[in-house]
């Protein structure tokens, strides 16, 4: 079956938790995944929303290989997740940073813990220390490769998990939460890490988050809701029905909703607003156009 | 108070010892720690305490460091020293009340205080000298032939660097959470031993159940890395031996040879 698709694909995929009770017998299922499809081209960066609960870290591991599909499929690079024989190529093509910097630090030193993907995957030693150094550089942790994870802030040891992630040359990264233990500048220092990534590196992004600011950069938007796609679209799409993520328990970003709530008053503003300058911008030109009247 | 336990004493400088691979070292150590019960005279003891004490001075680590890791033992110290010097029978030196000093007592003692202060001084030398990593890259090194009757040598030693690796962060956490209970009003410093003992279960258990979660997201982590256990692995830093760990093998048999030659001098 050659069929061009995605580097990320899935058909229809459901994923059910069975909650047990102490004697075994089930007690209930849980549909954290609900026929989800979704197609992540190469070099797309791709985000998925979702409040808490909205099935989105869980759609994350099915990327990775980490949970396989109770119903439905799961392509990556063409490979059915499912496949025994694939499971290490597509955890090598796919790689996964996680939110919580402290329990996916393997190393006691930094240098050590961006080879271990490398080492697990057999690469040659000299290698190895040439794929370390490139994805240090790339994340901006070069000069810290000798010191001990325990001493780097939050964002810094995010950046080194993200390190550890590209020395395995993977075509696309997923970032599950990967902000939400930081402070706002750890949180900065991560968005521009993942976006050097995209920009320079051409690498495939999948960012899930519930912070609104990380997602304007992206191409496309998820948006979760009960383990179902709710909303599609570009950013811009998706900010432009402020109603409608309100529903959904999501922030908007201030500069969107203040846009909204002026343009509902009567100001003439465009919809879907995104950043301060782009505010300033339509503000200036909507009262350029009422002073000529 | 939490902060101040350190394990993995090691000392940062730059000496022949300290670029020793760590594999000579764990031999090394066991060797002379099995000199000390060989050697039955006090030539073989002076023979000891000069191979010790050159080793010391090229590590560069100031003798004070060796001394630190003494204090732990001096109560089981004083305890060996003491029934030595008393219980052995032998040719009365000293009578006070019930108790008798022999020749032999005091031979024995001496020798007890000396062989253990040795054995601890001998082995904080590899401590000091090499960090918590490479010792356990030298112990699977070094274990390495167990594979064939399936020990699982790499697991063990996987197991041993990521439990390092978890000391400071599970201290920092034990040190939160002992924050959260005394803010909460929780006493872990009055009382009894029990009382005492009690009061650190409202610390253990979420101590644990953390323990537990990260566990689980460290191997998650893990596995989404590739790993896969000890086959296929290849190493960023693989372990190869130097002129200087030739040189070292052959100082340590040069040294038990002559520690077994002592026994038939006298």
């Amino acid at each position: 079956m050659v069929i061009k698709m995605g580097i990320i694909k899935t058909d229809k995929l459901v994923f059910e938790y069975i909650r047990r009770d102490e004697e075994g017998n089930v007690e209930g299922i849980t549909r954290a995944v609900d026929e989800v499809d979704i197609d992540v081209k190469q070099g797309d960066f791709v985000a998925i929303l979702g409040h808490n609960g909205s099935g989105k870290s869980t759609l994350a591991k099915h990327i990775n290989a980490i949970l396989y599909p109770t119903e439905g499929t799961v392509w990556v690079d063409g490979m059915d997740t499912r496949e025994e024989k694939d499971l290490w190529n597509i955890r090598q093509e796919a790689g996964m940073v996680f939110q919580n910097p402290d329990n996916q630090i393997i190393g006691q030193i930094v240098e050590e813990d961006v080879g271990f993907g490398p080492e697990n995957m057999g690469v040659p030693t000299e290698e190895i220390w040439q794929r370390v150094e490139e994805s240090l550089k790339a994340v901006g942790m070069y000069e810290f490769r000798k010191h001990s994870p325990n001493k780097l802030s939050g964002g810094q040891k995010q950046r080194v998990s993200i390190a550890g992630v590209i020395a395995m040359h993977p075509k696309c990264i997923i970032l599950d939460e990967p902000t939400a233990m930081l402070d706002p500048n750890g949180r900065k220092e991560v968005v521009r890490a993942i976006r050097a990534l995209n920009d320079v590196e051409g690498i495939t992004v999948v960012l899930i988050t519930h912070y609104m600011e990380e997602i304007i950069h992206a191409n496309k938007v998820f948006v979760m809701d009960q383990g179902r796609i709710a909303m599609e679209g570009t950013p811009r799409e998706i900010f432009s029905q402020v109603e409608r993520l309100k529903e959904l328990r999501l922030d908007v970003p201030q500069v969107t909703l203040l846009a909204y709530e002026l343009k509902k008053s009567g100001l003439n503003l465009p919809d879907g607003i995104l950043t301060i300058d782009e505010f300033t911008q339509a503000l200036l030109n909507s009262l350029e156009q009422e002073n000529k009247k | 108070m939490i902060r101040e336990i350190t394990l993995g004493q090691y000392y940062q400088t730059d000496s022949v010892i300290h670029k020793l691979d760590p594999r000579v070292k764990l031999v090394a150590t066991i060797c002379f720690i099995i000199s000390l019960f060989v050697v039955q005279n006090w030539l073989g003891y002076v023979v000891a305490a000069v191979f010790l004490a050159v080793a010391i001075k090229l590590s560069k680590v100031p003798f004070k460091f060796m001394v630190k890791g003494m204090r732990a033992i001096v109560f089981i110290l004083m305890i060996t020293v003491v029934f030595n010097l008393f219980l052995t029978p032998g040719e009365a030196l000293v009578s006070v009340w019930k108790l008798t000093i022999t020749r032999e007592g005091a031979e024995t003692a001496a020798m007890m205080a000396i062989r253990l202060s040795f054995l601890i001084i001998g082995s904080s030398v590899m401590t000091l000298t090499t960090t918590p990593n490479s010792l356990t890259d030298g112990m699977e090194k070094l274990m390495n032939p167990l594979k064939a009757v399936k020990v699982p040598v790499h697991e063990v030693a996987m197991m041993m660097s990521i439990a390092l690796r978890f000391i400071p962060i599970l201290l920092e956490e034990t040190d939160k959470i002992m924050k959260a209970q005394i803010a909460r009003g929780a006493d872990f410093e009055s009382g009894n031993l029990i009382k005492k003992a009690k009061a650190m279960v409202p610390l253990l258990v979420p101590l644990f159940i953390s323990a537990f979660r990260r566990a689980n997201d460290l191997a998650m982590a893990m596995e989404a890395r590739c790993y896969r256990g000890g086959d296929h692995r290849t190493k960023m830093k693989p372990l190869q031996y130097q002129k200087r760990d030739g040189i070292a093998y052959l100082v340590l048999v040069g040294y038990l040879a002559v520690c077994v030659g002592m026994n038939y001098v006298m």
